[in-house]
């Protein structure tokens, strides 16, 4: 394990920025979103949660697959095989990383998405562990250690240094580059930061969210159940809830009319959206109520049954913040399970 | 003096035994003190709250709403009335199915303005009881998890409610304690708009771009404004070449905006929810409160539809081409 005394992090930014490009939490006209580090950039290192998730590096909104132009009679296909550089991601905090596991499951399963595979490998994940939960985090009731980040790298904060340890071989050759910039330190060092998140961690108000109900019962009873209709209510429909997340992994792949040429592009798609899964006859869901009901009956219900359990929110409550109508994945999780 | 959720529920249960409505659409308390959401009440009341967290404009629901049998009542706050009687006045509500109770407001809380003070771990909001002023200023005793601070009020209401420029409800049923309502305008409701007037074209130019490219087209604007009310958006259909998902390209999102801005021009009732819901912080209301500038410059109108009167000294097209010219 590596230190490095806390008023030289802008330093340590600069020598990592000239090893490689490197994106960190930062303030982008009032939002914070993981942005390129120049030599000026402020790292923003108190937001716990980027608006957008650090799912877009893997995962951008729109990714161009092919272009097709058309001239007179003949079309010319153009392949988009524009490669990633590597790049490193510091203050990925621990329910972020945690995403892109679940995210893996549906990507990297066979046959592989090679955009997806092609970032994942060029990119070194460097997390950082949270000193200050927020009350809408509940990254424990998945089993998430906000005090042990991992990723490729794992880092520490108290009032006088960032702690640094590599865990894999990325995290090792990118350490290996820049080791002359820390001491080393022992890990007993970190002990106490550790203590002091988890009993930050014990307090918040859903570390006994219970979701028994969701693993117990079966996916038809769920389905069926009365309180869809009332949980659903405020819902706008807008998607946000969707598009902050870091496991949503829906996409829709389309064609843009330029005039000129045809692009074929991949992009975010919503639940939540009326030209969702839309097929010859239209959109299966009809309702909100149904759209609603699909994107927890995933994440709860329908991918553990398809992944050995794992649930497919990591509790970084983004949905508990953005909705503007506050609906989210804790207030359906218990309101459908409650008894009454 | 504080406005009470109970006696709003009170004359909520009055009116529904009394037989003026048979639900009601209300807001709901949440798992913390500010996450109140918009809900039917049908049978029972369990969860009903107004309160300082109840920011969100449940006009627009009363599209679906109102097409069921029997009536709704439904909560409006002065803002939200301005959203209820144009969505009435464009026909896409039908008014007697509704009971429009009108209640008092003193000003919505933003949570994200609290966070912006470098609060976390929020548990509990409490107005100071001692030192309360008669002029509003009072504070927050903001709870959390690492400890408590001392916020003002004023410091963190919605800038919705900071440019609310007064407190009159229009064309509700019934207006509850109106004395209630608290004044909470600062004064600059066009202050924003005039700054960007006066930005050099190039420079204006950019402000908008870096701010429009911030969006992620999650359409929270467009759903929850009750001008927009279209039965399907432009942009979500498919055939006509500019479906919301085609934004391969960042200038797709600008001129969502400005599509957007042009449709509720002359119709937008600046309620700020827009801007409100935007995950992304835009300041969307500047769009529209650019188009609410001119009318009244231009046509002298401020609360009717400009759009719908026509009178032969209304300015030309050459009028807005000069004044436009000043700022190139
Ligand atoms: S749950 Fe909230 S964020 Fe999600 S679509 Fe509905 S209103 Fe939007
Ligand atoms: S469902 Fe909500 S809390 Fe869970 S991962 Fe998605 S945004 Fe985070
Ligand atoms: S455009 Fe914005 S301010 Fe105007 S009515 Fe719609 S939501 Fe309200
Ligand atoms: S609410 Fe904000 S991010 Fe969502 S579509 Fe509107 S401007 Fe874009």
């Amino acid at each position: 394990m590596y230190k490095i005394a806390y008023s030289e992090i802008y330093n340590l930014f600069d020598r990592i920025k000239d090893v490689i490009t490197l994106f960190l939490p930062a303030k982008n006209d009032g939002a914070v979103s993981f942005s390129k580090y120049e030599s000026g950039t402020r790292y923003e290192a108190d937001a716990l949660n980027t608006v957008r998730s650090a799912k877009d590096f893997f995962f951008p909104q729109t990714q161009n697959i092919a272009e097709f132009k058309i001239s007179g009679k003949s079309i010319e296909i153009l392949q988009n095989t524009e490669e990633t550089g590597k790049f490193a991601v510091f203050g990925v905090r621990a329910c972020d990383e945690k995403s892109f596991g679940i995210l893996d499951r549906v990507f990297l399963s066979e046959p592989s998405d090679p955009y997806y595979n092609e970032k994942r490998e060029k990119a070194v994940i460097i997390t950082a562990a949270c000193n200050y939960p927020e009350e809408t985090c509940f990254c424990t009731a998945f089993g998430i250690d906000p005090s042990e980040p991992r990723g490729d790298v794992s880092t520490w904060v108290s009032e006088d240094f960032l702690y640094w340890k590599a865990n894999t071989e990325k995290g090792e050759e990118l350490t290996n580059k820049i080791a002359d910039i820390f001491e080393r330190c022992n890990d007993g060092e970190i002990i106490s930061i550790k203590n002091n998140i988890k009993t930050a961690a014990e307090k918040l108000p859903f570390v006994s969210l219970n979701l028994d109900y969701w693993r117990n019962t079966g996916e038809k009873e769920i389905f069926a159940s009365e309180k869809w209709e009332s949980v659903y209510k405020g819902c706008l429909g807008c998607g946000t809830c969707t598009f902050v997340c870091p496991t949503c992994q829906c996409y829709d792949v389309r064609d843009f009319d330029s005039g000129k040429s045809v692009r074929k592009f991949r992009c975010w798609d919503s639940c939540m959206y009326s030209d969702f899964t839309k097929m010859a006859h239209g959109n299966p869901r009809k309702s909100q109520k149904e759209r609603f009901r699909q994107r927890f009956m995933h994440k709860l219900k329908y991918f553990p049954e398809n992944n050995g359990g794992i649930f497919s929110c990591v509790g970084c409550g983004r949905c508990l913040k953005s909705c503007p109508q506050s609906l989210n994945i804790i207030k359906v999780a218990r309101s459908v399970a409650a008894d009454d | 003096m504080r406005i009470e959720s109970d006696i709003i529920l009170g004359k909520v249960k009055r009116l529904v035994s009394d037989g003026k409505a048979d639900r009601v659409f209300a807001w709901k308390k949440g798992n913390f003190c500010y996450d109140t959401e918009p809900s039917l009440f049908t049978d029972n009341y369990v969860g009903f709250t107004y309160d300082d967290f109840c920011a969100a404009n449940l006009c627009k629901f009363m599209i679906n709403e109102s097409k069921k049998d029997g009536k709704t009542l439904v909560l409006i706050k002065p803002c939200d009335s301005k959203g209820l009687a144009l969505l009435e006045k464009e026909h896409r509500i039908n008014r007697e199915r509704i009971y429009a109770l009108g209640v008092p407001c003193a000003g919505k809380i933003d949570m994200d303005k609290i966070r912006e003070n470098g609060v976390k771990g929020v548990i509990g909001i409490e107005e100071e009881k001692e030192n309360v002023s008669c002029n509003g200023d009072e504070n927050l005793i903001i709870k959390t998890l690492y400890g408590d601070k001392i916020i003002p009020k004023k410091s963190v209401l919605y800038d919705k409610c900071l440019s609310c420029t007064d407190k009159e409800h229009v064309g509700c049923d019934e207006v509850f304690m109106p004395e209630l309502s608290e004044d909470t305008y600062d004064g600059k409701k066009f202050e924003g708009v005039k700054k960007i007037e006066n930005m050099p074209s190039d420079e204006r130019f950019s402000f908008w771009r870096s701010q429009l490219s911030k969006c992620i087209r999650c359409n929270a604007c467009r759903n929850v404004c009750p001008v927009c009310s279209c039965v399907k958006c432009i942009f979500d259909n498919d055939n006509s070449g500019i479906a919301s998902k085609a934004n391969s390209d960042d200038f797709e999102e600008n001129l969502y905006h400005i599509i957007r801005a042009f449709h509720v021009c002359g119709r937008c009732v600046d309620c700020g929810e827009c801007s409100r819901v935007c995950p992304e912080k835009i300041p969307l209301h500047l769009l529209n409160r650019k188009y609410i500038k001119d009318i009244k410059e231009l046509y002298g109108y401020e609360k009717e539809p400009a759009l719908l009167t026509f009178t032969k000294s209304d300015a030309e097209p050459s009028v807005i081409y000069e004044r436009g010219e000043k700022n190139v």
